[in-house]
């Protein structure tokens, strides 16, 4: 119970707690005192590992003298748009890492500024004596435990009987909790080898043994290198074929917080303030100071796409308002949900070249716009494209299409793209034809506009949609319908808590419908749930003995709210 | 999601607008109008300079091409006579291309090829693509589509025809097509002589119709094999004639065709010309020439070189890439109005402003250039605007001869190395180029190594090279070199004098012979170390001692002429040198962009607070770093209760200082709503997406970064 498996040497042992309460009463002791002797050394070594990222990049691009550095301009990059990364850092593969390591980092990070205060030493020496000894999954419940020690408020990821211990909080048995660390050390060290031949000797080796002088970098890194290429495919197919999550069980429900809905969230961001305001600001001025250039650009018939964090929205927005105000533009939002290519040839159709009619399909429709572009020479038209990567213009059609479109003479286009991946939605025929060029515009700006329409995972779908149109098709219907209709919602909230309920059977169901005298034969029952089939009111299952269950495809408070309209309509 | 926008006013600006842009972007107003009709011209003469070079190595394509049509096609009308024949042919003539792998380039082929054609043979040419037929009803329409149409080009008077044509509403059938042709080709013999003289002047008597196939790879394979097959059937009626455009290698046909169907084609196998030799004619006619003042720099050669080569073969991007230069430099360096013919620098020279002047002053190279002149011009130069006037006209005018003299002596060089074993110094002219760019190549390892291959050269090699350097520098427009060729040509006669001598003169070689004979061991080594001995106390024959002074004769031209051009006074106004701007805009990292930004903010917002030692992330980072910081220490799955709880605490310790004077309850939905929106923010990014594996879990979508 105590040792978790570990992922390479698959041992599994079962440890009786006595025994390791023994254990710990023999070691405890002296392991705090060593690990405080270590502990300055570690934290020094945490933030030398951030140094060494910056440092060793000119040392491994010299190294891996890769075609990019045979451009030979990294040394003048003056702009640094962050292009002196060597792609191997970029999108090298990764050992797993379980998510005890993201308490860890965390903790880490939040102790940064304190980093050299010695009071924390006094006051509990176990919890700084831990920083070195990282990457258990308790040192996670630990640190929360920790914080929460103030707030009152506890919650723990660890299994049920320490987290018992721990509610005692006794400081004996937190260094307790601390070394059921250790029983998985020799798995942890695995585990650092693993990520230090990963990275690529940005970290240190010894985090787990501090106080061992690293190696001469040389060396190291060569032997690193010959390792990786072996260990690099059989890590990935390791890391992905294990069904088995390392994750903890906790779930939001369990945590106290309610699902913010959309308003609401809206509302507590306003009430944050936006960090760095004004080094966002300077940043956003440094790319409206292009406007002109790409004004330029775009009329000698080069294209504009604009990537890098943060919206760009805000930007292509002033850039239009500054810019555009006298000539016709298009603006495309592409991060609308419904946007479809079509709808943006429509409007260029419609409204641009005045068209009326319909086509039959949509490469129709691109030659109707190219012959009219190429008929008449005065006719120009900007278009402003927000996520031109966005989960509806990503596919190959649409993308073949827009770049058609933008290989027009008099067409403009300029476009924002977010997705890391953006780039590989265009192949060489697709790239000629837009003609791009890049500029990076990091902003740092939230992407307000872009997630709102995102159902994210935290918000909770306020589900009025859904309420609304189930309103509107149940008024539409007799009454006997809507009894009937009535009656499988009320046996389904009833059921709510029974997640393998399977839905009411259609005998029960007519039994039901009869009693209340909604139906006299289960012919008209039947004609009935056809017609709430048909406006995808209920769902028909079939079980496994061949029984039809009915079911309502709505979510139980969404059901409810509809009973409470119901019963105030009655 | 989309919002048209007219401006409420309807006015136009029209075609100053260009200039507008150009003009409106910086303080000094001046020259720019200028400066923006010189880029522009410039511009257009390299544009049509690009298309000559491309049309002038198509010809050689085009011609094969069209004299393989002429063929199949005087078959088919012998055909049409023996009936025999016609039952024992049913093969389609079909030419296969085979471009090669820059794809973007093959749509100018294409258009070359089509426009070739109609002023020679037919107007019926079809050009397909696969994009657009992923049926065989659908490659139908199109052919009938395209064929109905250039008829309409052919002749305007058939108008009630075209109305008919342009509804699409006739079936799309192969018995429709022979209809049609047979109508268009009657129509054309029955019409007044005069206009039939006309039109078959241009085009034979029932010209073929061809079908140009531009990506054959794409193709499915039933579509093709379909047409194929029923074209095949009408072959008699139609003259039909296919064209493969083939991108990897003609093995393509027989894969993706069946025996039963590639049997019915009679293929012949063409080669356009390779992408690299196309860039070699560009960068020689381009780059390599005194004809345009305006040149790019080591750097940036190099970076768009390093693109066609590592990233399409492409030499449009090529070319696209060179535009960009030439914009960026006009668009960048106020002094690049000097950037013109030298026939105008002087009358452009003398209309600079105050301001102009300060501008030269300021340059790099000027300023070396002042120091080391004597104190009395200097002072000239920097307070004098008419006298620094003529200095600049001066030192143009050198700039331009120096770069007529680097081109033919890089030529001279580029024969001597390339010629070499293992190529020191490269095997194309632009690497050499490159190398003089860079830095002084006498200096450089490869040079040395390659002059002392130079001394190694045996006689025939030396006096080709001599004589082909000798046409180089006659055929060039510098005007120094009449010495040079002098003492090149007296090189020559001396080699010819040399030979003539050896043939009078028999050189016995007793040594060799004396090895020949018996002999015991202890004699054999004494010989050879005599041998030895002599060889190395031997003086240098007549021809070796001329070798070496032809070597160094041309390594003192190269010292003399191959300056790299940075040690030019003025090199800033004619060389484009900014290569970061150029690689950011044609070959960008949007992903780098984004790792940097997460990684590292203080990249980006110049913060202190950012300013963690060694570029590192600190807990007082933008949300969206700390959560991708966060989610970097975890599997393939994250639980976003954990993620949450790590985020606030991080952001916790971060603000602690005033944490206490608000609320703690507010403050943690306010930190919820932050990560959810940081979390959001992530999942467009692409770094996550929500998994239904486990509850409240998402899933990471990248195995990157540290």
């Amino acid at each position: 119970e105590w040792t978790r498996s570990g992922r390479r040497s698959l041992q599994v042992k079962f440890v009786p707690d006595e025994d390791v309460l023994k254990h710990i009463t023999d070691d405890a002791g002296t392991k705090v005192r060593k690990d405080k002797a270590q502990l300055s050394v570690t934290l020094r070594r945490f933030v030398k590992k951030l140094e060494n990222i910056s440092d060793n990049e000119a040392h491994e691009i010299l190294e891996e003298k890769n075609y990019v550095a045979a451009l030979g301009i990294r040394t003048q990059d003056s702009m640094g748009n962050g292009s002196n990364i060597s792609g191997g850092e970029v999108y090298s593969f990764q050992t797993p890492k379980r998510s005890s390591k993201m308490a860890e980092l965390a903790s880490e990070l939040a102790q940064t500024p304190e980093q050299n205060v010695a009071s924390d030493h006094s006051k509990c020496p176990e919890k700084m004596a831990k920083t070195p000894q990282s990457s258990s999954n308790f040192m996670w419940a630990e640190i929360v435990w920790k914080c929460n020690l103030k707030k009152k408020e506890f919650v723990s990821t660890t299994p049920y009987r320490l987290r018992k211990r721990l509610a005692a909080s006794d400081p004996y048995l937190e260094s307790e909790s601390e070394y059921s660390a250790s029983c998985s050390e020799e798995e942890d060290e695995e585990d650092h080898k693993e990520v230090s031949t990963v990275l690529s000797d940005q970290k240190t080796p010894g985090k787990t043994k501090a106080a061992s002088t690293p190696p001469p970098r040389n060396s190291r890194a060569k032997k690193i290198k010959e390792q990786k290429m072996g260990n690099l495919v059989e890590e990935y197919f390791e890391a992905h074929s294990s069904s088995k999550v390392l994750t903890s069980d906790r779930t939001l429900q369990k945590l106290r917080k309610r699902r913010l809905s959309q308003q609401t969230l809206h509302d507590l961001l306003k009430k944050a303030p936006l960090a760095y305001a004004a080094e966002i600001r300077d940043l956003n001025q440094q790319h409206e100071s292009l406007f002109s250039k790409w004004m330029l650009q775009l009329h000698l018939g080069f294209n504009i796409v604009l990537y890098g964090l943060g919206s760009k929205r805000d930007l292509l927005e002033k850039f239009r308002t500054s810019l555009l105000q006298d000539s016709v533009h298009l603006v495309v939002n592409g991060y609308f949900p419904s946007i479809t290519v079509r709808s943006i040839l429509n409007s260029i159709t419609e409204e641009v070249l005045d068209h009326i009619g319909t086509f039959r399909s949509p490469l129709d429709q691109l030659e109707f716009i190219n012959k009219r572009f190429k008929e008449d020479s005065s006719l120009e038209l900007y278009v402003l494209i927000h996520n031109l990567d966005s989960q509806m213009l990503r596919g190959e059609r649409s993308q073949q299409i827009l770049a058609h479109l933008s290989s027009l003479p008099s067409i403009y286009l300029i476009a924002s793209i977010d997705h890391i991946n953006a780039p590989l939605m265009w192949d060489q025929a697709k790239l000629s034809l837009y003609n791009w060029l890049w500029y990076e515009t990091t902003t740092f700006s939230p992407y307000v506009e872009e997630t709102s329409y995102e159902n994210s995972l935290l918000v909770q779908q306020s589900g009025s949609l859904a309420l609304s149109s189930l309103m509107h098709v149940l008024h539409s219907l007799t009454l006997n319908a809507r009894g009937i209709f009535r009656l499988l919602a009320q046996h389904q909230l009833e059921k709510k808590d029974n997640p393998s309920h399977p839905g009411l059977s259609f005998q029960d169901f007519y039994q039901q419908c009869r009693e209340a005298f909604l139906v006299n034969s289960d012919l008209t029952l039947r004609a009935q749930l056809t017609e709430f089939r048909d406006h995808k009111l209920i769902r028909t299952k079939r079980g496994a003995d061949g029984v039809e269950y009915l079911l309502i495809p709505v979510e139980d408070s969404i059901l409810a709210d509809f009973l409470e309209k119901e019963d105030e309509d009655v | 999601g989309c919002f048209v926008f007219k401006p409420t006013a309807k006015k136009r600006r029209l075609s100053e607008k260009t200039g507008h842009d150009f003009r409106s972007r910086s303080s000094d107003s001046e020259d720019t109008e200028l400066r923006f009709v010189t880029c522009q011209s410039l511009w257009n003469q390299i544009k049509s300079e690009t298309e000559q070079i491309q049309e002038d190595l198509n010809k050689q394509l085009l011609d094969n091409l069209v004299s393989f049509l002429s063929r199949s096609h005087s078959e088919f009308q012998e055909k049409t006579a023996e009936w025999t024949c016609r039952m024992k042919f049913r093969e389609i003539p079909t030419a296969a291309l085979v471009l090669g792998v820059n794809v973007t380039d093959h749509d100018l082929t294409f258009r070359g090829l089509s426009d070739a054609l109609q002023d020679n043979v037919t107007p019926y040419i079809a050009l397909l693509d696969a994009k657009d037929c992923p049926g065989i009803k659908n490659l139908m329409q199109k052919l009938m589509g395209q064929l109905m149409n250039c008829d309409i080009d052919m002749d305007s008077s058939e108008d009630e025809d075209c109305v008919q044509v342009s509804q699409n509403r006739i079936r799309c059938s192969m018995s429709s097509l022979i209809g049609w042709y047979e109508s268009v080709t009657k129509k054309t013999d029955s019409e007044t002589p005069s206009k039939k003289r006309n039109s078959s002047s241009r085009h034979w008597r029932s010209p073929p119709v061809v079908v140009i196939f531009k990506d054959m790879e794409s193709f499915t394979t039933k579509v093709l094999q379909d047409f194929i097959a029923i074209s095949s059937q009408h072959i008699q009626e139609l003259p039909l004639v296919l064209i493969f455009g083939i991108a990897t290698s003609p093995m393509i046909i027989h894969r993706l065709l069946p025996h039963s169907v590639s049997s019915l084609l009679c293929i012949e196998l063409f080669q356009s010309l390779s992408c690299k030799e196309h860039l070699s004619a560009i960068i020689d006619k381009l780059l390599l020439t005194s004809r345009f003042p305006f040149k790019l720099g080591e750097k940036v050669l190099q970076v768009l070189i390093n693109i066609f080569l590592y990233h399409d073969f492409s030499v449009q991007n090529f070319i696209k890439g060179f535009q960009l230069s030439i914009v960026e430099h006009f668009y960048s360096q106020p002094l690049s109005v000097l950037c013109c013919q030298l026939v105008d620098v002087k009358k452009r020279v003398c209309s600079l402003s105050q301001e102009q002047c300060e501008n030269i002053r300021r340059l790099p190279s000027f300023r070396r250039y002042v120091e080391k002149q004597e104190s009395g011009k200097q002072v000239a130069l920097l307070t004098n605007d008419s006298f620094l006037k003529e200095e600049t006209v001066k030192l143009l005018e050198d700039l331009h001869v120096y770069h007529e003299n680097y081109v033919s002596i890089l030529r001279c060089l580029h024969v001597l190395t390339s010629s070499l074993p293992k190529y020191p110094l490269g095997k194309q002219i632009r690497e050499l180029h490159c190398a003089c760019l860079e830095n002084r190549v006498w200096e450089t390892e490869e040079y040395e190594s390659s002059l002392q291959l130079a001394r190694m050269l045996n006689k025939t090699d030396l006096v080709t090279m001599l004589q082909q350097c000798v046409e180089i520098l006659v055929s060039s427009s510098g005007k120094e070199f009449d010495k040079t060729v002098e003492k090149l040509k007296e090189f020559l006669t001396q080699f010819q004098n040399l030979e003539e001598a050896a043939q009078e003169r028999d050189v016995s070689v007793p040594s060799q012979k004396e090895l020949q004979k018996k002999t015991d061991l202890y004699h054999l080594q004494k010989t050879l170390l005599e041998l030895k001995e002599s060889k190395r106390s031997k003086k240098l024959t007549k021809f070796e001692m001329l070798r070496f002074e032809v070597v160094d004769c041309i390594d003192s031209l190269v010292r003399k002429y191959l300056v790299p051009a940075d040690d030019r006074t003025l090199h800033e106004i004619v060389y484009f040198n900014s290569a970061t701007v150029l690689r950011g805009h044609l070959n960008a990292a949007p992903r780098t962009a984004l790792h940097t930004a997460l990684n590292n903010p203080h990249w980006y917002l110049k913060n202190q607070a950012l300013k963690c030692d060694g570029g590192g992330i600190s807990n007082k980072a933008p949300d969206i770093c700390i959560v991708y910081k966060l989610h970097l220490e975890c599997g393939r799955l994250i639980n976003l209760v954990d993620w949450l709880e790590a985020f606030s605490t991080v952001v916790m310790a971060a603000e602690e200082p005033n944490a206490d004077a608000a609320s703690s309850d507010q403050v943690d939905d306010i930190i919820h709503a932050r990560f959810i929106r940081a979390v959001s923010e992530l999942e467009l990014l692409g770094f996550i997406k929500p998994s239904k594996q486990k509850t409240d879990h998402v899933a990471r979508l990248t195995w990157g970064g540290c």
